[in-house]
């Protein structure tokens, strides 16, 4: 009796392979997430040790900098200032972000609607793999397309040098719409299928089950694509440096020759020397777009547990 | 054994036993006429042909992926992007199964209650008011006394007259059906279909479900799909049994359960298969 017991004690404390294997999962599962975690705040602290040196080192004001509407690091002004006004760039920014946005949603919305209310065969044939070749195009190409079409044909219409914000706005509108559209579809697609037949059952039509029905309970979901979007729109650099003209300046118009925090950081960061004003100003700005990033972030994170509570 | 068997009289069984009703106070109000359903080249019903009886409860009943859901949706059209159905479906004398019929005004007049209980995300107030408004109903007076006589109607008015504006999704799965059946019948509907209205339900939120049942036919055609024999037994004046995709028995209640003439019905009612 008291060797049985002991035998089935050893077997069941048996260091196992199985336990030995469970014990490595761990392991690696968690250096993976130490790995990404010390990435993320390793960045964050970089940027923000660098971007803070402006204002800690330099003495350059928040104020100054954020409404500043000259952009010249490497001079000073008439009261011995560093001029750090990092306002056209920031306006650059939001502007060609936010119309890009509200070009592309309705397309975007009518699209995923088509391809998910409509006509699912055929949108799922046809349009689905077109979206994803939009989204894996290279930004350089949009950007390319954008120098040898768009630019021209801005030029063409409203004159002047064809660079500037609505040029940006028409290239990052064909940029973002892909990843709008493919989330507004999967925000549609979780709708509960029930939703739409309690609807038609009613006598609605379809058009009315769309409207009233499905967008209604897909609201959060669009509002996400939405903001994904227009993270990715802040975020892009290439393709706009590549068609708004570069000048640090604020955008009078349209179509005039303007900026954005990442085309001012593409085109400086290779010219300015480690630690100097000019190097630390760039900083501030990868700061800015950082920060604003962080709060795109919170901005879906609030929408997705809005939509939770519903 | 052997003997019990063969005085059970398997001979005099028959293969198909439709008796259509035939009741002058009840007259037909939807009947079904030559009725094929096809998923692709699959025929999901072959033989359907059935009358229902005004303002009397229709049971079908049968195995699962016999066809009665499939039957029940296409009466309301609920089926025209999933199958192609032919045949006619006479409405008062009119045949709703053709092109030309206005879907959406059709299924003002036969409404449909699912399965599931399926309140929008809206206010208890917005889901009944929710067809009415799509039809151009804005006078909140109208509006008011019609969510309130639909929520009396479907038994749930006392339970939720002080929450009109909360949340339907906070109903119970019970208040939630009847919702779902005050929505429907807001449209002021001749018929109502109901396809397994009780599954997702409690015994006791089923027993109150089919008291409203009871009492909305003296408005209401109804036909309603269930897995429940009992149910059917307890509600329904009339039974109709499918068994792949074929209608093989249609008689009173009563008939269908005490004295089935089909060996597969006999079989199903008393539980030995299905």
């Amino acid at each position: 009796m008291m060797k049985s017991t002991q035998q089935l004690e050893q077997q069941l404390k048996r260091h196992s392979k199985a336990a030995k294997l469970e014990i490595w999962g761990k392991v690696v599962s968690f250096s993976a997430l130490i790995l990404i975690v010390a990435v993320v705040v390793g960045i964050i602290g970089f940027v923000a040790s660098k971007g803070l040196a402006t204002f800690f080192t330099n003495h350059v004001s928040l104020w100054d900098f954020l409404s500043g509407k000259s952009w010249n690091p490497g001079v000073t002004d008439a009261n011995g200032k560093p001029e750090v006004g990092a306002l056209p760039m920031i306006m650059g920014s939001f502007l060609i972000t936010v119309l890009s946005a509200i070009v592309a949603t309705p397309f975007a919305i009518g699209t995923a609607v088509f391809m998910n209310e409509i006509s699912p065969n055929k949108g799922a044939k046809i349009l689905q793999p077109v979206t994803e070749l939009l989204v894996g195009i290279p930004s350089v190409v949009y950007g390319f397309i954008g120098l040898s079409v768009v630019v021209p044909a801005t030029r063409a219409i409203f004159g002047g040098s064809g660079f500037g914000i609505l040029s940006g706005t028409c290239v990052l509108f064909v940029m973002i719409l892909p990843t709008v559209t493919s989330m507004s579809v999967d925000a549609l697609r979780a709708v509960p299928r029930y939703y739409r037949e309690a609807s038609l059952a009613l006598g609605a039509t379809q058009w009315q089950t769309i409207y009233k029905v499905v967008l209604r309970a897909a609201t959060p979901g669009l509002m996400t694509a939405v903001v994904f979007g227009m993270a990715r729109a802040f975020g892009e650099a290439l393709a706009v440096q590549m068609v708004i003209g570069n000048a640090a300046l604020m955008p009078g118009s349209l179509v005039d020759p303007s900026s954005t925090l990442t085309s001012v950081l593409t085109t400086g960061i290779g010219n300015t020397v480690m630690g100097s004003l000019q190097n630390n100003a760039l900083w501030s700005l990868a700061l800015v777009l950082l920060l604003m990033s962080l709060v795109f972030n919170l901005i879906v994170r609030l929408i997705g547990r809005k939509g939770r509570l519903q | 054994m052997f003997l019990s068997n063969d005085v059970q009289g398997n001979t005099e069984m028959l293969e198909r036993h439709i008796v259509q009703p035939a009741d002058a106070e009840h007259p037909t109000i939807l009947s079904t006429e030559d009725l094929h359903v096809y998923y692709g080249k699959k025929e999901a019903i072959s033989e359907g042909d059935l009358r229902f009886a005004s303002n009397q409860i229709t049971a079908l009943i049968g195995p699962s992926g016999s066809g009665k859901s499939t039957f029940l949706r296409s009466l309301n059209r609920m089926n025209d992007r999933i199958a192609t159905v032919t045949g006619r479906i006479m409405y008062r004398g009119v045949d709703i199964n053709q092109p030309s019929i206005d879907v959406y005004e059709m299924r003002r007049r036969v409404g449909m209650v699912f399965q599931r209980p399926n309140p929008f995300a809206k206010s208890i107030y917005d889901n009944i008011a929710f067809a009415l408004r799509l039809r151009g109903t804005t006078d909140k007076h109208e509006l008011d006394e019609i969510v309130e006589t639909s929520l009396k109607q479907a038994a749930l008015w006392n339970q939720v007259k002080d929450d009109l504006n909360k949340s339907a999704l906070a109903l119970s799965g019970g208040q939630a059906q009847r919702l779902c059946i005050a929505r429907a019948i807001a449209v002021k509907p001749d018929i109502l279909l109901l396809d397994e209205p009780a599954s997702a339900l409690d015994p006791v939120s089923t027993s109150q479900l089919e008291d409203t049942l009871l009492e909305l036919k003296q408005n209401y055609s109804i036909i309603i799909v269930t897995h429940n024999m009992q149910q059917a037994g307890r509600i329904s004046e009339y039974t109709a049994f499918f068994n792949q995709g074929r209608v093989l028995e249609y008689d009173t209640t009563s008939h269908i359960f005490t004295n089935p003439q089909v060996q597969i019905t006999s079989d199903y009612v008393s539980g030995n298969f299905g």
